[in-house]
């Protein structure tokens, strides 16, 4: 499942969408078509800035229809690791950058006889490509986007002077807050809820629907983590007994990576499950799970962890590598 | 020649209640009556309120009695209570649960109506109750015999001798039944043991 190809593309416009927030235009470098998507999916981007190399996931905000590029909307952000601001500062209109295939793990639940989308901030970005399909095949669906202020809500402008009544923005400057116990209280059974953005946003619709009778399997969430930083430590590979260090902003993924092993990843944001592995030994400390993937069992008996995201308090941890 | 393990083998995980759901539709034959009664006794007054429950079959007035204060509907058979199901659910909102409790032909019947009516598999709560005979689809003539007990069965249609395998399919609500004895016409074991 791994999808590890490369395309090469070129940045042919950037602009800006919101304070801090640039859209970044994407076609092939080498004239190649690049693969099609599905509403929802995502990009890495790998950046390269002399040794500094990261690889960050993007959802793609154009329409699925588009054979042009993809487009990505990228927010700076303040607890950036470096590639935001590189995104912001380095890359212009002609800088190459190499990008995984498209890979989806908020897809449109296509049984569904209506769609509820929840944004806030920059969790717009997988929902525009899907309001796109939905508008396009006259698909049962409302919109609801919250921003803090219209100057830093992703694509604000475009959204609030939309003409589709199912399409509500809501301004937290202005007190609006989205009415979701009401949305979610009289929708048509087969009812789908999607919701993107800050991690607090996302535990409250997941409350709400909860408390307004939805089962588990109507609800969908994205959300990516960044790795956070914290103490070194050192990673040992069982297969050939390699002790890597984790530097303090780096993952594990990111230092196995360095040392020029080829570990499985997709999404890099603790999100799929791609790059979970077995926990041979933990060399005294504790283990810190970042991750959505793993149940709270498997996070309370340090059978395995994902390398994207978690770390250790700085203790040795073996892993089955 | 049974295959284990098969995945499509349907697993049913017991009746718990959905305390925020705002209506509960519940089905029940035979023995999931009283698993129906276990449920509500997991949950407070509010939830029975809650519920509609479709009874099918001769339930025991003791049984009917212990469900109050639920509203209770009785349907003479599975196919009867399912249809009342389906038409109820067309007109649903979210926040409806639907259960299931009884013999593995009634659960099947339920979660295909369901799904019908836009609600995931996974959605319906169920309680595998009573007796093991399934519903059998003949994979040659594909119709279907019903409270199948014996292994091998003959076809209620077409009349080969069917092997029942745990190859299920939630489309239609019933196992697959395979012609046994296609490489050796005439060669049809007794009994294969009783269903699982």
């Amino acid at each position: 499942m791994t999808s590890r190809a490369l395309n090469r593309v070129r940045v042919s416009n950037v602009s800006n969408v919101a304070t801090q927030i640039k859209r970044f235009e994407l076609v092939s470098a080498d004239g190649r078509n690049l693969p099609p998507f599905s509403p929802g999916a995502h990009v890495i981007v790998t950046m390269r800035n002399g040794e500094h190399v990261w690889r960050n996931p993007y959802s793609i905000v154009c329409s699925a229809q588009d054979q042009n590029g993809y487009v990505i909307s990228v927010q700076r952000s303040p607890e950036s690791r470096g590639g935001s601001v590189f995104m912001h500062t380095v890359v212009e209109k002609g800088t190459e950058l190499e990008i995984s295939d498209p890979v989806n793990l908020f897809p449109v639940a296509h049984t569904a006889c209506k769609h509820i989308l929840i944004a806030g901030g920059i969790g717009i970005t997988p929902m525009l490509a899907m309001l796109d399909q939905f508008k396009k095949n006259n698909t049962n669906f409302e919109l609801h986007y919250a921003v803090r202020a219209p100057d830093v809500g992703a694509y604000y402008a475009d959204l609030a002077t939309e003409p589709d009544v199912r399409v509500c923005v809501y301004r937290s400057d202005n007190g609006q807050r989205i009415p979701l116990a009401d949305i979610l209280s009289n929708q048509p059974l087969g009812t789908h809820l999607y919701v993107c953005g800050p991690e607090r946003l996302i535990e409250w619709a997941i409350d709400v629907a909860k408390h307004e009778g939805w089962p588990d399997e109507n609800v969908h969430w994205e959300r990516f983590s960044t790795p956070p930083p914290g103490d070194p430590f050192t990673v040992e590979l069982a297969s050939t007994g390699q002790r890597i260090e984790v530097g303090e902003h780096q993952s594990a993924l990111e230092a196995i990576e360095q040392a020029g092993i080829d570990a499985p990843y997709l999404c890099r944001g603790g999100a799929c499950g791609q790059c979970v592995t077995k926990v041979i030994s933990v060399d005294g400390g504790v283990l810190l799970h970042n991750d959505h993937y793993l149940t709270d069992d498997e996070k309370k008996n340090n059978s395995h962890i994902a390398i994207c995201v978690s770390r250790t308090d700085g203790c040795c941890v073996k892993i089955d590598l | 020649m049974l295959v284990s393990g098969i995945k499509s083998r349907p697993k049913y995980s017991g009746l718990t209640p959905d305390i925020y759901a705002k209506r509960n539709l519940i089905v029940a034959n035979g023995d999931g009556a009283a698993a129906v009664v276990d449920m509500f006794k997991k949950a407070d007054e509010a939830f029975a309120k809650k519920s509609v429950v479709l009874l099918v079959g001769s339930v025991p007035a003791e049984a009917a009695e212990q469900l109050k204060p639920a509203t209770i509907w009785r349907f003479p058979t599975n196919e009867t209570a399912v249809n009342r199901l389906g038409v109820t659910l067309s007109t649903a909102r979210m926040g409806t649960r639907v259960y299931a409790a009884g013999d593995e032909p009634l659960l099947g019947l339920v979660i295909k109506t369901a799904v019908a009516s836009g609600v995931d598999h996974l959605s319906v709560v169920t309680e595998h109750r009573g007796g093991t005979h399934r519903r059998v689809q003949c994979v040659h003539c594909k119709g279907i015999t019903e409270n199948v007990s014996t292994n091998p069965v003959t076809c209620a249609h077409c009349g080969l001798a069917l092997l029942v395998r745990d190859h299920y399919s939630r489309r239609i609500g019933a196992f697959m039944g395979v012609r046994i004895d296609a490489e050796a016409p005439g060669d049809i074991p007794r009994s294969l043991g009783e269903f699982k």
